[in-house]
């Protein structure tokens, strides 16, 4: 079954359509691909699927469960999780703090305000399994050992992963990435590639991504769906639909 | 785990410092070496202390300028003080007297936070603090007109004067508007005083270490992930400004049972007040719990102690203000820190050696 699914999704911001008539399907554990030239509506459909905009029109489906129009908290609780295209971490907390911040929600390790305050013994056995569960995953990107530095002074490359960190903290169905590789050099980007591949195999995490790089989505998606001016101008496997003369002449240029 | 174990050996020096103040103090005082001058200044001592932590939580942990912060310890003070003068006569042990006043002040000045909380916070930066600071003048002003009297038939408010309470010949009138309440018990001492300190600190650096002060810290760094990743910005927000404000209350029931008569002054509760602990905040560095702690014990004893010399103290004070202010936060302040630290020169030193 698919895991996510996108009906005729729509958006319109006054007078001008944003998207129009967007479908998705993405199937569980795949890498799939969204291009498409700049302000052809990428992120805007990332910020319907997160509930940041409500869509005019359409569906999404998250497993089946419809989650259209709901507030972003309640999203990300259904299980999609995001990074963004600008990086926002939280710059003032350590590298740790960020992914255990991601790990708000888990039901392991929730305990209430009073509890911390009073620092019961819940408090130290669930901040307890919040560390290790958190360097669990800092390992896993090869940042354990910048786990007390402030989220801010990591260099870029390594903010970008922590990002990535702190969305799969939140324990999530389906991972949403917005431009991974944006200001990456190419050495960066390759291991960038390496680690979504290692991600998705390590998680059997389905990720839908947003790239301009070509090489890492040819190299790493397996399906694509291009966008141009908010509508599918092509979609289907990577090798065919980067063949497609349509979408040479939009995107890639003649 | 290793830091861990670092932010809890900053807070039990934070805690230490505030023994090891208290049993100087009391050394002093039992051994008569403390002029009276200063004996009076140590319960407001603490009510600031109390009053610059709580408002760390607000500017530097939720990162929102509130400029309202007296306002809420008005309420805390005027709540208490109803309270116990109503309760002057049943309950005859001050301590018991004063732990249940301060539940009262606290419990209402909570209360007012979460109700001005919840429209405020909608609001961000400069108009925020404008917004807070109307909130704070506006509760100051309605303190002062409020006549509240309590007699056989139980309370009685009135907003014009006190004839118009229409009380019973036996009826005692608590708040007396602008002259505000007399008579009420002075309960709280230093000792008092210290531990309400101590307790203030235990509430907020718990609360920044545990899964809440997380959740606050992220919607400060950067509200749209915090959404991303499922925390809830207006409850986490709502939580932190009135714990904030309960504490600023807490503070206010020390101020009002350290005085024989309650009035509601610009100078005590209207938004000097609340700028000057901003100040106190600002000055030991924003987020920084130990530094608004000393900024605070800085800035109030500084001018008493140079009283003698009379009108240059102010200008004394505005200077150590400034510099302390370019020390702290000034780009080249910052670098000439970092360079000439102790613990760097040592360093330097070490592989010379080598």
């Amino acid at each position: 079954m698919a895991v996510l699914e996108v009906k005729n999704l729509g958006i319109s911001f006054g007078g001008l359509r944003a998207v129009d008539d967007f479908n998705l399907e993405v199937e569980k554990g795949q890498l799939y691909g969204l291009i498409g030239p700049n302000g052809a509506g990428k992120t805007t459909i990332f910020n319907m699927l997160t509930g940041v905009y409500k869509p005019t029109d359409g569906k999404i489906l998250l497993d089946g469960e419809d989650i259209t129009g709901k507030p972003t908290i309640e999203i990300n609780k259904e299980g999609i999780a995001r990074t963004f295209q600008n990086i926002r971490l939280f710059a003032d907390l350590t590298v740790l703090d960020n992914v255990k911040a991601g790990l708000h929600n888990q039901k392991e390790y929730i305990y209430s305000t009073l509890t911390g305050i009073l620092r019961l013994p819940r408090y130290h056995q669930a901040e307890h399994a919040m560390d290790e569960r958190a360097m669990e995953l800092l390992k896993v990107f090869d940042l354990d050992g910048e786990a007390s530095y402030k989220a801010s002074n990591l260099p870029y490359g390594k903010q970008r992963k922590l990002e990535i960190a702190r969305a799969l903290a939140t324990n999530p169905k389906l991972l949403l990435l917005d431009e991974p590789a944006a200001g990456m050099n190419p050495n960066e980007t390759q291991e960038l590639m390496d680690t979504i591949r290692f991600v998705r195999e390590e998680f059997k995490m389905t990720i839908l991504l947003i790239e301009h790089d070509m090489k890492l989505v040819a190299g790493i998606c397996e399906k694509l769906t291009v966008l141009n001016f908010g509508q599918v101008l092509a979609c289907g496997e990577t090798s065919e639909v980067l063949k497609d003369p349509k979408v040479i002449t939009a995107y890639l240029g003649e | 785990m290793k830091k861990l174990s670092k932010t809890t050996k900053s807070s039990l020096i934070t805690y230490g410092i505030v023994v090891f103040a208290y049993i100087f103090c009391e050394i002093f005082m039992r051994t008569g070496h403390m002029s009276s001058l200063l004996k009076g200044i140590l319960v407001p001592l603490c009510v600031y202390v109390v009053l610059a932590v709580s408002l760390n939580l607000t500017v530097g942990i939720l990162g929102e300028l509130s400029l309202g912060h007296a306002g809420f310890m008005c309420v805390g003070a005027f709540a208490s003080a109803v309270f116990s003068k109503c309760m002057m006569e049943t309950i005859t042990v001050p301590t018991l007297r004063f732990a249940l006043a301060l539940l009262v002040g606290v419990v209402c000045a909570g209360v007012c936070g979460v109700l001005i909380g919840i429209p405020v916070l909608r609001l961000r930066g400069d108009y925020l603090a404008i917004v807070t600071l109307a909130f704070g003048e506006i509760i100051k002003n309605l303190v002062n007109v409020i006549y509240l009297g309590v007699d056989s038939n139980g309370f009685h408010v009135s907003m014009k004067d006190a004839m118009s309470l229409q009380m019973e010949p036996d009826g005692l009138v608590i708040i007396k508007g602008a002259q505000g309440i007399t008579g009420a018990p002075t309960d709280s001492n230093f000792t008092i005083g210290v531990v309400l300190v101590l307790i203030t600190l235990v509430v907020v650096t718990n609360l920044v270490h545990s899964r809440t002060g997380r959740a606050i810290m992220a919607i400060r760094d950067n509200r749209i992930a915090a959404e991303s990743i499922g925390i809830n910005i207006t409850k986490y927000k709502i939580l932190a400004f009135s714990i904030s404000a309960a504490l600023a209350g807490a503070a206010g029931v020390l101020y009002a049972h350290n005085l024989s008569t309650l009035t509601a002054l610009p100078k005590n509760f209207g938004y000097n007040m609340s700028i000057m602990i901003l100040v106190f905040v600002v000055l030991g560095g924003i987020g920084s719990i130990r530094g608004s702690m000393i900024a605070a014990v800085v800035l109030t004893l500084l001018p008493e102690l140079l009283r003698s010399l009379n009108e240059y103290r102010m200008l004394i004070y505005a200077v150590v203000l400034i510099a302390t202010m370019i020390f702290t936060w000034s780009p080249s302040a910052i670098g000439f820190r970092e360079r000439y630290s102790p613990a760097k020169l040592f360093h330097k030193r070490e592989k010379g050696v080598q």
